[in-house]
């Protein structure tokens, strides 16, 4: 048995002991614990070292909205993670805990000079402090910083676990399972209504959990919480436990995330660690309850000192006394029954100090009677102790002046400012919030969602009042859901410990208030004064308080510091409170996976891969795989041993010498149907279609209606009222919802319909100069000599006995077909055409010896040569602009100012003289020995190397380019700055004479 | 996720299914080239950018692929009508009484 654990007391098993270590030291814990109280068993508060200061920190609270007791947590590979709230964490055998934020021990921290420094790091110290000079701060003062503060490190290796995402409809989500929350799904249940009811915890309860002496309707708290258990499983009410409500989106999209395995002892094979449930419920019952806040005082922030109420779910809960001799410092009436509750447990309650003059009299004779000093109308102005408090000063403040301090020992300080109803769900609706002068705090007021707030989320304290106000909110719900409500089941509560409190800015004090390490915001090391100087440096709204200061930007998101904030900010503008106004809650709730968040979209599944019907040929035959957008397209076909570049440049000379093939299926495919098809296509094309005639193609350009290039592709007409228009690979679903978008808005007088193909066609390309002699042999109903079927025709006929659509066109200068075939004979016909070419040394080429050959031709790629600033002049396209016709996407802006100024970029070819290759993204500048920064006059679009040129080649988008031909341009790369020559985009063969065979 | 009625379909569907498509009742010019480079202008950037109401298009892609238009209150973030594509602005006292 541990030190400071109560023999019998609590919700633990205290017959099932659960091993754990805490940097490298063995403990021992038992079944029902979290890791802060199995550690508060062994008597360590001491855990982990502040942000900024290193000052020691221990567990504060008992919850979720823990800032200090971070931990990082692993269990073997991968299975590491840093910032884990310990009073969160529940225990299992072997789980490994390290303390944070410490070097080289967590007893001794060399950053704790930081702790002497303070003054350095106050409010806005970024944006003071290391002004000067701007050169140091990325090389001195960054790194410094960030060594210095910070919190876990980051996990090195690859998660092994895997999160599952679901979606889950339910006519009422009730959040928060104490009380209210119970209450309500009880009521909303009972109508008939579909009920979820989930809560972060392992066990349902919430507050009752802290207070077994409590009886309902005459029934035990803890035994009536077992009832409710099965009364909640008869009702059909879906529950679901440590399952946190971490946002709340429109309509009534509540995004939860559900810990599956972090408590296990085992990993349950396959199990996934985490599920995020997209929730859409009919009504919302928000009961969060409501949180403690901290007393801000010198020294609040010492191992030790802890809220009341957690050292009360402590004891009550866990069995595990805080401390042997205790002070109590409140404000609040709650934090005397958690004295009384350890003082009838053993621990020593030396004094309560209550800031108010005069405490509830039945409270005081409570005190009394356990013979516990009462020091009322008194404030502490310190704490001493260096890894754990071990005394407190008391001072008497009579008519607003601080008397002389008393020190009282203590081994742990207990502090209670007070109660802040939980509305962080309510706060990302945007429901309004209202200040409460009576309770010194902000509850709901407007609801922009269809959502009721029960409990101490309203600002009720009592369990008798949170329960009754359950069951109402749960029938109102039911009712707006459209169900029949019952009667109000009335709850009636005996030992309940309702109080009230006031709340304060910081305690007086008879020292320096400047010198006072009163902490508001523990995890950011935010202090009363930091929150003064912010003010005095005239920040006026509490956004800017809030980022000058970093108060409540830190993981708890301020769910301790806000009011304290508030409130003193608020004193030092000499405004009220709600005239300051509060900061806004933005979801995640609590900190929340990556893994969580992402699902099942990581490695092989993180998005989907298309793949053409050949995909399967090239895996077989060694192809190197790219993504081009959602498509896996081969890349090369290396030969055993063979690099990419020696691939590449074969697969290039084959095409040119002989014949290559090509799985050009990923093109974008529309077919664009309809009696006024033709005039479409004349005004979503920069070209003239009128009179192409059936059965020939042409290259097709679109612009934006700001004239600028956005996608391009061979089109070919197959009778009058058919289009069979082709994209680029990544373009197509783009061109399909801009065509869409015209037809549909702009020019509904048309009729035309347009339908993807991309998907209903395999293309392969056949390229190079015996292209035709492996064709030709197959095709049937169809002469393709060049005389019959020349140069950019298309035609329907029959390819090795397949229904095909022909098309002979070139995207590599040489003699070049594209056989259409529909998508599931694409492998017949690939290896049809393999074998045909067979006696010809038919060469698989993938997507680089296609760009490759391209540019040896000055074809460009759109998005690749062109960036969304291109016009069709710059591109050197402006032959393909129907100059006639009156109107067509983007035409107009191609008149516009600074589209027809001289000196744009323009696209050129560019050789170097040294024969070296470029790099695609280089900048181009004219002189080299220009100072620095050098203005730089375009960049390299493209570069090869080149077998058919024996020489590497690239194109450039450069200022006035056309008008530089011959030019020396300068390329500085790191290292060396390449000369090259700007030459025309046409490398290879520029009479297309190849193309005419 | 929003949930967004689309007109045509005559259901109320999650945000997923929809994409949306700027700004609504801009019409492009009968004839461009009648327009000056100002006019030409407003017409391509110049949006209204409203705090409150904004009428809007969206397009029910992973559905009917009709384009229509909404009215979208960009405080709230909430719908407050949706119509078909052609339909004139409807009028919003109706549904601002509501909100
Ligand atoms: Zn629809």
């Amino acid at each position: 048995m541990t030190r400071f654990r109560v023999e019998g007391k609590g919700r633990v098993e205290h017959a099932e002991p659960v091993n754990f270590t805490f940097d490298g030291r063995t403990y021992t814990g038992l079944r029902g614990d979290t890791v802060a109280s199995a550690l508060l068993a062994n008597g360590v508060h001491l855990i982990g070292r502040s942000f900024k200061y290193h000052r020691p920190r221990g567990t504060v609270t008992a919850g979720s909205e823990e800032p200090n007791a971070l931990i990082s947590t692993s269990r073997g590979k991968g299975r590491y993670e840093p910032n884990t709230r310990a009073t969160v964490q529940e225990l299992r055998e072997g789980l490994v805990a390290e303390s944070q934020n410490r070097w080289p021990s967590l007893n001794f921290d060399i950053g704790a000079v930081n702790d002497k420094a303070y003054m350095l790091f106050s409010a806005g110290f970024y944006y003071k402090t290391f002004m000067w000079p701007k050169s140091f701060w990325n090389k001195v003062y960054e790194p410094i910083i960030r060594a210095a503060a910070g919190l876990g490190v980051s996990p090195g290796e690859e998660d092994p676990d895997r999160y599952s995402s679901r979606y889950l409809h339910t006519d009422i989500l009730v959040i928060g399972a104490g009380p209210a929350g119970i209450a309500a799904a009880k009521s909303a249940a009972q109508s008939g209504a579909r009920v979820t009811l989930v809560d972060e915890n392992r066990e349902i309860g919430g507050a009752l959990l802290s207070d077994p002496r409590v009886k309902i309707d005459d029934i035990g708290a803890w035994d009536w919480l077992s009832a409710q258990l099965v009364e909640l499983e008869e009702l059909g009410v879906r529950l679901m436990m440590h399952t946190t409500a971490i946002g709340y989106y429109h309509q009534n999209m509540v995004g939860l995330c559900e810990k599956l395995t972090d408590h296990l002892d085992e990993l349950p094979e396959g199990a996934p660690r985490e599920r995020l449930w997209r929730v859409r419920a009919g009504q919302v019952v928000l009961a969060q309850g409501a949180l403690e806040k901290p007393l801000v005082f010198d020294g609040n922030d010492r191992p030790g000192v802890m809220l009341a109420g957690s050292a009360q779910t402590y004891l009550n809960r866990y069995g595990v006394r805080v401390g042997d001799e205790a002070v109590v410092v409140t404000s609040h009436d709650s934090a005397w029954y958690g004295a009384f509750d350890l003082a009838d447990a053993g621990t020593e309650i030396t004094a309560i100090v209550d800031t108010r003059d005069t405490p509830r009299a039945d409270l005081a004779r409570e005190a009394e009677r356990r013979g516990i000093r009462l020091f009322a109308g008194h404030t502490v102005t310190g704490t001493a102790g260096r890894l754990r408090v071990k005394s407190v000063r008391v001072n008497p403040v009579r008519d607003g002046r601080v008397g002389a301090a008393v020190t009282v020992r203590c081994d742990c300080l207990l502090m209670c400012g007070g109660w802040t109803p939980s509305l962080h769900l309510f706060s990302h609706t945007k429901g309004s919030l209202k200040w409460d002068e009576s309770q010194n705090a902000y509850l709901p007021d407007h609801r922009s969602e269809a959502c009721h707030i029960a409990g101490a989320g309203r600002g009720l304290w009592s369990f008798e009042a949170a329960l009754n106000d359950g069951d109402v909110a749960g029938r109102a719900a039911a009712e707006a859901a459209g169900f029949e409500i019952s009667d109000h089941a009335r709850f009636a509560v005996a030992q309940d410990r309702p109080g009230t409190g006031v709340t304060h800015k910081e305690l007086p004090t008879d020292r320096d208030a400047g010198k006072a390490r009163a902490f508001i915001d523990f995890q950011n090391d935010v202090t009363a004064k930091d929150i003064r100087l912010a003010v005095r440096e005239g920040m006026r709204s509490i956004e800017h308080v809030k980022r000058y200061t970093t108060n409540g930007m830190a993981t708890d998101q301020g769910k301790m510091s806000n009011i304290n904030g508030l409130m003193i900010a608020a004193d030092a503008l000499g405004e009220a409170p709600p005239r300051v106004g509060l900061t806004t809650f933005r979801p995640p709730y609590t900190p929340t996976t990556f893994g969580a968040f992402a699902g099942y979209h990581r490695g092989a599944t993180f998005e989907l891969t298309r793949r053409t019907t050949i995909d399967s040929w090239a895996e077989e035959h060694g192809a190197v795989f790219e993504p081009v957008a959602q498509w896996r397209r081969a890349w090369y076909f290396p030969k055993v041993g063979e690099s990419m570049d020696a691939a590449v440049l074969r697969e290039c000379t084959a095409t040119r010498n002989s014949v290559g093939i090509f799985d050009a299926s990923t093109l974008g495919k529309i077919e664009v149907a309809g009696p006024d098809a033709a005039e479409f296509m004349n005004r979503m094309y920069t070209n003239p279609w009128t009179k192409l005639a059936p059965g020939r193609t042409r290259y097709g350009l679109l612009l934006g209606e700001d004239g600028f290039i956005r996608d391009d592709g061979v089109i070919g007409r197959i009778t009058d009222d058919l289009f069979h228009v082709t994209t680029t690979t990544g373009g197509a679903a783009r061109v399909l919802n801009m065509m869409e978008d015209y037809l549909q808005t702009e020019w509904p007088d048309l009729t035309v319909w347009l339908t993807s193909m991309t998907e209903h066609w395999a293309v392969v390309a056949l390229n190079g100069p015996n292209a035709r002699k492996v064709l030709e042999p197959l095709v049937e109903g169809l002469d393709i000599s060049h005389d019959a079927f020349p140069h950019m025709s298309v035609a329907d006929c029959k390819v090795s006995g397949l229904p095909a659509r022909l098309f002979r066109l070139s995207f590599t200068g040489e003699l070049g077909f594209e056989i259409n075939v529909p998508a599931r004979h694409g492998p017949t016909l690939w290896k049809a055409l393999m074998e045909a070419g067979a006696a010809h040394d038919i060469c698989p080429y993938g997507t680089e010896a296609m760009h490759v050959l391209r540019a040896e031709k000055g074809y460009i790629i759109v998005g690749q040569d062109t960036d969304g600033t291109v016009t069709p002049e710059d591109a050197g396209l402006n032959w393909a602009i129907g100059k006639k016709k009156p109107d067509f996407v983007g035409k107009r802006s191609l008149a516009r100012p600074d589209l027809v100024m001289p000196g744009r970029k323009q696209l050129v070819g560019l050789i170097t003289e040294n024969g070296a290759k470029l790099e695609e993204g280089a900048q181009i500048v004219l002189d080299p020995n220009q100072p620095k920064p050098m203005k730089m006059v375009g960049h390299v679009t493209s570069s090869y190397r080149s077998a058919a040129l024996g020489h590497p080649i690239a194109m450039a988008l450069i200022e006035g380019g056309r008008d530089l031909m011959g030019d020396i341009v300068h390329v500085p790369l790191p290292g060396v700055t390449h000369r090259a020559r700007i030459t025309d985009t046409n490398f290879y063969d520029p009479e297309g004479a190849r193309l005419q065979v | 996720m929003l949930l967004i009625h689309c007109p045509y379909c005559e259901e109320t569907l999650p945000e997923a299914e929809f994409a949306y498509a700027g700004e609504a009742h801009i019409d492009r010019p009968a004839d461009p080239s009648a327009l000056s480079d100002e006019e030409w202008r407003d017409y391509l950037f110049i949006r209204s950018n409203v705090k409150g109401p904004h009428f809007e298009r969206w397009r029910h892609v992973h559905g009917c692929a009709r384009f229509f238009n909404a009215v979208r209150d960009t405080v709230s973030d909430k719908f407050m009508t949706t119509y078909k594509a052609g339909d004139p602005r409807p009028d919003l006292t109706a549904e601002e009484a509501a909100q």
